[in-house]
């Protein structure tokens, strides 16, 4: 069965025969962000793929991860394409690496997932803290109801961690 | 540079085959045509252009993102016969690839003489990227969520981790970056067809709006109506053409990293297909980098230049920041770059009239204000100020640098003529 659902008046609909993103979303609606795992080469990845990109492998099962990281780069919109996102200018889309799996395969590789800068309640994060971030700033993982069960992954500022004193950000502002 | 040329030993198909014809509408906003009428002019212009008639085409090749119009519109309305013929899905890089696939269906014997066309409506119709037209809220499904949901939508949006990620891991600065479009602004300021005539300044880059960090409106390139054609058959009918041939000596088409989906997931994500890609243009073409007098590195943002020419082996990695702001791709100097004003100036066509500008100029005919001679052909002034020549002096190697995503690059290197 297709599972329906709704982010900021965006439907969100995951056909019944695309088992893999339904069961991804799904995890992350329960409350734990999960990965695939290959049983072959016990490589995890990202997004969801119809076989394993290190080994190809077309075996794989569904392992829970921290949800902790740090921003390993970013890009700052201030001009949305869309136009349900201009009301949150400026917003930050993130690329996290994950703490798992850092320099595996190879050493310039990760675990490395996209997602918004949000509030702790999901909500993309206002100005002064897409401000305060940049690239080391530790993260965490943070569920966006978005119905039918499913949750968006997003990410924000992981309060417990240990902060870089002067993250790196784009220097002209 | 870490590549072994093999330049003694002729191989794959190295200076057998040519481009003879190159056809273009202009470049405009709102062209007021459709992309048949678009593709049939170019067409038709290239055909002119190589002093060939339209029965000696019986080759057909287009690329588009279903923004266009096929070759059998095309070829019909031209009343082309042709022996082989195949329109692709793709933007940037495709060009350079379809150069390659021209030359391998007359190797093979499929047909003779190849033209290769691009048409679209880029700004009045189809704008890439775009749904800014649209509510923006049509159905998420499926793998469209790890990308659409975070409102990443655009090629600026997408290919902006890489080049953020490059300033942290190299130092690059903005200012260095602002130098490609202030310099192809020189060079359009000396293209009568340029969208953007107009030379801009680092500083006028940087202080335009951002778009996205860490592109600035001016460091992404324009939106255009155009078609755009080129024509490659074999050397030997090459030399029957109209004007010097552009003899092509090595072709790599859309090389990839690993990880296509989202390039930005395996690393070094500031690495390019140009990293693999060199392995095969080198070697295939005979000559390096050094040897290249002309450079067209496709400059969809003023960043995909920079980073193609570093992972090429025009400079070392992480050093594009320094080699974009040198001078060296200024016409006049070394080895310049885009002299037509490229994407960022000229018009946004996915590459082909890169390959065109190059064209002309290894014919030592780029079409600026130069007077023309008693012979028909532009008497060059090599005088490079604004609104004055810019054809580069004596140039005899080319090199095009196709790009489509950090991971994916075609290119192609071409000498004159002989």
């Amino acid at each position: 069965m297709a599972l329906s659902g709704d982010y900021l008046g965006m439907a969100v609909s995951i056909d019944d025969i695309d088992p893999a993103n339904q069961a991804f979303y799904t995890y992350c609606g329960s409350g734990v962000l999960h990965l695939q795992h290959c049983p072959a080469c016990a490589l995890m990845r990202y997004p969801t793929t119809t076989a394993c990109p290190w080994c190809a492998s077309a075996e794989a099962e569904w392992r829970p991860v921290s949800g902790k990281g740090a921003i390993y780069s970013y890009c700052e919109v201030h001009h949305a394409i869309a136009p349900v996102f201009r009301p949150f200018l400026p917003y930050m889309i993130l690329l996290v690496e994950l703490d798992e799996q850092a320099g595996a395969p190879n050493a310039a590789d990760g675990l490395r997932l996209t997602g918004n800068l949000v509030d702790a309640a999901g909500e993309l994060a206002a100005e002064t803290a897409v401000r305060a971030v940049g690239i080391g700033t530790r993260v965490r993982v943070v569920f966006k109801d978005i119905g039918g069960g499913m949750a968006l992954p997003q990410w924000t500022l992981d309060e417990d961690a240990e902060q870089p004193a002067d993250p790196w950000r784009y220097p002209l502002e | 540079m870490d590549v072994e040329l093999d330049a003694a030993s002729p191989k794959h198909l190295r200076g057998k085959y040519a481009i003879v014809g190159v056809g273009e509408t202009g470049y405009s906003r709102g062209s007021g045509m459709t992309t048949r009428a678009l593709g049939t002019r170019a067409v038709r212009a290239a055909i002119e252009d190589a002093g060939l008639t339209t029965a000696d085409i019986d080759g057909m090749l287009s690329y588009s993102g279903n923004d266009s119009t096929p070759s059998t519109a095309i070829a019909g309305d031209l009343g082309i016969r042709l022996n082989f013929y195949m329109d692709c899905q793709g933007g940037g890089s495709s060009t350079e690839a379809l150069v390659g696939i021209a030359m391998g269906v007359i190797e093979a014997g499929l047909c003779k003489t190849v033209a290769i066309f691009r048409a679209m409506n880029g700004y009045s119709q189809v704008r890439i990227g775009g749904t800014g037209r649209s509510s923006g809220r049509s159905a998420l499904s499926g793998d469209a969520l790890f990308g659409r949901a975070y409102g990443q939508l655009s090629a600026a949006q997408s290919f902006a981790p890489a080049f953020m990620r490059h300033m942290y891991e190299y130092g690059t600065t903005p200012e260095q970056v602002a130098h490609v479009k202030a310099i192809h602004s020189e060079h359009a300021s000396n293209n009568p067809k340029a969208y953007y005539k107009k030379r801009v300044t680092v500083a006028e880059v940087l202080a335009s709006r951002v778009i996205c960090k860490p592109l600035h409106l001016l460091d992404c390139c324009v939106e255009t109506d155009n078609g755009n054609c080129i024509i490659v058959t074999s050397m030997d009918r090459a030399r029957d053409c109209r004007h010097v041939p552009a003899r092509i000596l090595g072709v790599v088409g859309r090389c990839s990293k690993p990880r296509l989906d989202n390039y930005y997931q395996a690393g070094p994500i500031t690495t390019v297909a140009g990293y693999y890609a060199k392995h095969i243009l080198w070697p295939n073409a005979g000559v390096g980098p050094e040897d290249i007098q002309v450079t067209g590195s496709y400059d969809a943002f003023t960043f995909t230049t920079l980073l193609q020419l570093e992972d090429y082996g025009f400079c070392k990695k992480g050093e594009g920041g320094e080699y974009v702001s040198s001078g060296i791709m200024r016409l006049g100097n070394r080895r310049p770059n885009n002299t037509s004003g490229g994407h960022l100036c000229e018009g946004y066509t996915h590459g082909i009239a890169m390959v065109i500008e190059n064209v002309r100029q290894l014919r030592h005919d780029a079409d600026d204000s130069c007077p023309l001679g008693a012979d028909g052909g532009r008497q060059h002034t090599y005088d490079y100020a604004e609104g004055g020549c810019r054809q580069v002096k004596d140039v005899e190697l080319a090199a095009n640098l196709g790009w489509a995503t950090p991971a994916t690059g075609s290119a192609l290197v071409m000498a004159r003529g002989a």
